[in-house]
């Protein structure tokens, strides 16, 4: 019966290397036929071990000390889903720190593979999609079974679910190197690519709306819907903004559904969005159960969760034309995406209060305990950034912002500060629990950790600021006679300073990264570091000095 | 809901919910929060009344403001183009051998220049005009010029452009490669000659009879150039591509030769006349052997 299984597997991975083998000879174009390499070396791969009866996954699930036998849920795919997140993250902010390098020195741009405009959209990916879109499916997984009290609904689609997205990972990282592209930001994979994503992302879809339909609790909890909001909108961006005909079925090369300002505004619809539900609405699932489990306190305010959930997605999904304004899109259009913007702070804001306030009770562990720390910053980076959100969605002062890098400094404060904070502070809760250890190797590390992070974000938001602002006024400096006064290159020369002070603020938060996942590698190894507890500093009662009572006899004089 | 408790710290009753130890507060809105979010909602009504907003079968709606992206931009450039009606007029209205005389309407088309040429022309020739001489860009600052640098001069090569195709008056002239055509020994004699001529090198006898044959046709007997054909003065300190001896032997075998667009239909006459002001003044400008006391009378535009 094992060794049935064990053809059938192999057959199945000789079909599809097959396939790609064909593929590969037949194709119109070098880069698909670079991808069809990739797909035949994984089926060959995986074919061979197969066949010999090789179990990688076991291995590697040894090599990672993960335990063994059967768990109350299904937690192998989180314990995956943990690690990609800690290497795709290392991957995405090390390519961050190139790229903020070449922008500094353009001497680092090594064409063709490893200039500005191809490094550029695999640090996005890497980050939001792979770093982000690891940490969100192994959370939900992680919470969806302990807040349904149910195991997954389909454990061998949820494995397919990992182990596809790292293909599409893969898929769509080498393509940005070898210039594959439909040109379209945080979009740019190519039609085959797309389909596999979207068949990955309907299985996922399935387990997590499967296992919310097996719970055993009367209600859904908070997290869920946000998990939900986010797994179905994130369908519908992705397959409406990547409509596109391929030129032909074995070329890598497609033309989009859509044209001009058409295409521009379902661009930014899907772009707008990815933040909006990708990065929003699905961290802030990690942050509703996350926050109160660590601090161990209920959630703030059950009606704020229901008002500020239903007004957030209503009104998210109407901003995206703020990214085009003063473009050729129609002025109404713009108009409303700017006050869909303004509507949509206080929906935002609901869910950095619902976390903060969760804390009311347990304030003191701010002091104790870095993790509690992380997801305080990364909740008051989330309130910041979503308040510059609207603000600069504001036409006034948008076309003082637009196009200069004051947007790329609230992108990295929301980024850097609350999706980066908030993905930390999870990892760290989720190690020690995952691996069946008591606590992580330090916590300590944790604390530097955060504090590495932290000074990075603000020399990163910050530089950025001055580095927007600045290029925002020289470019519409007017001379006494009427005439401009700067060049581009004027611009660019004045910004060189800000450009370095933002690299090193990227090294310090890649040097936090790395000390994280030394930790990480030692609390899997089982170690525990012998290290002073965080503490309050103690309180001695006789080490006080009352101020000294005014004794009654001296009665001012009359 | 039977779980429901009073959370001791907050004093706040909970909703009776409980998912893996969680448990949520009634808590109510926040009126701050809700009285700002109904501010953003009242605001953003306004805004879509006062604002074009509302798609409709034709159009969207106008709103009571007026206001169009368009029309904002078309009123902020009129305004700045009525501020440099006069100037503009005036510039038109002079010949360019005039323009030196009327130093207020100098200075107005030097600064006119200025703006046209960090969007135009610094791409090439960089945004203070130092050209490169890796990539062939003439350096604008000094008194080296190929093709002459009276405003005259200036006006004509940026009107026509160098070596366009399909414009019959743009500045012209090819070096013919001269790959295979000299023995290695020949070469090096003659590339020692031209770095002589600027006193780089001793002379070399072999070398100038070389340069005699193949060279001075263009480039002069003593390497003093030709304006007419645009052939570099050889004589000087300054290069156009390099002074090394690799430098002259790829420019000898295998000669590049630059190109720059025409801006005749690119830019209007008068932007193109204080272009033509502006690099004038960087330094290097000319000057007119004369100027005739009648500005319609033509005046010798070499010195």
């Amino acid at each position: 019966m094992r060794a049935e299984a064990a053809l059938g597997r192999t057959g199945l991975w000789l079909g599809i290397f097959l396939l790609s083998v064909i593929v590969m000879a037949t194709a119109a174009d070098w880069g698909f036929a670079a991808h069809a390499t990739i797909v035949a070396v994984v089926a060959f791969a995986l074919m061979v071990m197969s066949a010999l009866r090789f179990d990688p996954l076991g291995r590697a699930q040894g090599f990672f000390r993960m335990p063994e036998g059967p768990s109350l849920y299904d937690d192998d795919v989180v314990r995956w889903g943990v690690i990609a997140t800690m290497f795709w993250g290392m991957a995405g902010f090390l390519a961050g720190l190139f790229i903020a390098l070449q922008l500094a020195f353009p001497q680092l741009n090594f064409e063709p593979y490893l200039n500005f405009g191809r490094v550029r959209p695999l640090h996005t990916s890497a980050v939001i999609f792979a770093f982000g879109g690891n940490a969100l499916i192994a959370t939900s997984f992680y919470v969806v079974q302990r807040t349904c009290r149910t195991q997954l609904a389909f454990p061998g689609l949820a494995r397919f679910v990992f182990w596809g997205y790292q293909m599409f990972i893969v898929l769509a990282a080498s393509g940005y190197l070898l210039g594959i592209t439909q040109s379209k930001e945080y979009a740019e994979p190519e039609w085959y690519v797309d389909l596999w994503l979207t068949i990955v992302w309907v299985s996922y879809a399935a387990v997590f709306i499967g296992t919310l339909v097996r719970r055993h609790e009367p209600h859904i909890y908070v997290a869920n819907w946000f998990y939900l909001a986010f797994i179905l909108t994130i369908a519908m961006l992705h397959i409406v903004n990547n409509l596109a005909v391929p030129i032909s079925f074995l070329g890598s090369r497609s033309y989009s559904a859509f044209s001009g300002v058409q295409d521009a505004l379902t661009q930014w619809w899907y772009g707008h969005n990815a933040v909006g539900f990708f990065l929003t609405a699905g961290f802030l699932a990690m942050m509703y159960y996350f926050v109160p489990k660590q601090a161990g306190r209920p959630v703030y305010s059950y009606r704020l969760s229901i008002i500020h959930f239903w007004s957030l997605i209503f009104l998210y999904i109407w901003a995206g034309p703020h990214h085009l304004h003063y473009t050729a899109l129609p002025d109404w259009a713009q108009t409303l995406g700017m006050v869909f913007s303004v509507m949509l702070w206080m929906p935002s804001w609901g869910g950095m209060i619902n976390g903060l306030m969760t804390l009311n009770g347990a304030w003191d562990k701010v002091r104790t305990d870095p993790i509690i720390r992380m997801m305080v910053m990364a909740l008051a980076f989330y309130g910041m950034s979503t308040f510059e959100g609207p603000m600069l969605s504001i036409k006034s002062v948008n076309s003082l912002s637009h196009y200069t890098d004051w947007t790329i400094g609230h992108v990295h404060s929301g980024a850097l500060g609350w999706n980066g904070m908030i993905t930390f502070a999870c990892v760290y809760f989720l190690v020690p629990r995952l691996w069946k250890r008591e606590r992580m190797y330090s916590l300590r590390m944790i604390n530097w950790h955060f504090w590495l992070a932290t000074v990075g974000i603000v020399f990163y938001a910050s530089s950025m600021w001055v580095a927007g602002i600045t290029q925002g006024l020289m470019w519409r400096e007017y001379g006494p006679d009427g005439y401009l006064v700067n060049s581009f290159a004027d611009t660019v020369a004045a910004l060189h300073p800000m450009y370095i002070m933002r690299a090193s603020g990227g090294l310090m938060y890649l040097g936090g990264a790395i000390i994280m996942a030394y930790n990480f590698w030692m609390t899997v190894a089982g170690h525990q570091r012998d290290e002073a507890p965080m503490t309050d500093a103690p309180y001695d009662p006789d080490a006080d000095r009352p101020i000294v009572q005014p004794t009654p006899s001296t009665v001012p004089a009359e | 809901m039977a779980n429901r408790r009073i959370d001791k710290p907050t004093g706040t009753e909970t909703v009776g919910h409980e998912w893996d130890g969680i448990e949520e507060l009634n808590t109510p809105l926040p009126r701050w929060w809700l009285w700002t979010f109904y501010l953003c909602i009242i605001f953003s009504a306004g805004y879509v009344v006062a604002y074009p907003a509302w798609p409709l079968v034709e159009k969207g709606t106008e709103g009571v403001l007026g206001w169009t992206s368009r029309g904002q931009l078309a009123d902020e450039l009129g305004a700045a183009d009525l501020a440099k009606v006069s100037v503009r007029e005036a510039l038109a209205r002079t010949p360019i051998e005039r323009l030196p005389e009327d130093s207020a309407l100098m200075a107005q088309a030097v600064a006119g220049g200025r703006a046209a040429f960090k969007v135009n022309c610094s791409q090439c020739h960089g945004s203070g005009a130092a050209g490169s001489q890796l990539l062939g860009y003439p350096n604008l600052n000094d008194d080296d010029w190929l093709w002459g640098g009276d405003p005259r001069a200036i006006e004509y090569t940026l009107v026509h452009g160098i070596r366009q195709a399909g414009d019959d008056e743009t500045r012209f002239s090819a070096m013919p490669p001269f790959a295979g055509a000299f023995e290695p020994a020949q070469l090096d004699a003659l590339i020692t000659h031209v770095l002589s001529l600027s006193g780089k090198a001793q002379p070399n006898p072999a070398g100038a009879q070389t340069f005699a044959d193949n060279c001075a046709a263009c480039h002069g007997p003593q390497g003093e150039g030709s304006r007419d054909v645009g052939a570099p003065r050889l004589n000087d300190a300054i290069w156009l591509r390099g002074s090394s001896r690799d430098d002259l032997r790829a420019q000898i075998l295998n000669p590049k030769m630059g190109v720059m667009p025409k801006w005749e239909g690119r830019l209007d006459p008068v932007t193109i006349r204080m272009l033509t002001a502006y690099v004038h003044s960087l330094g290097g400008g000319e000057d007119f052997v004369e100027v005739a006391a009648d500005p319609a009378v033509d005046v010798d535009a070499q010195p």
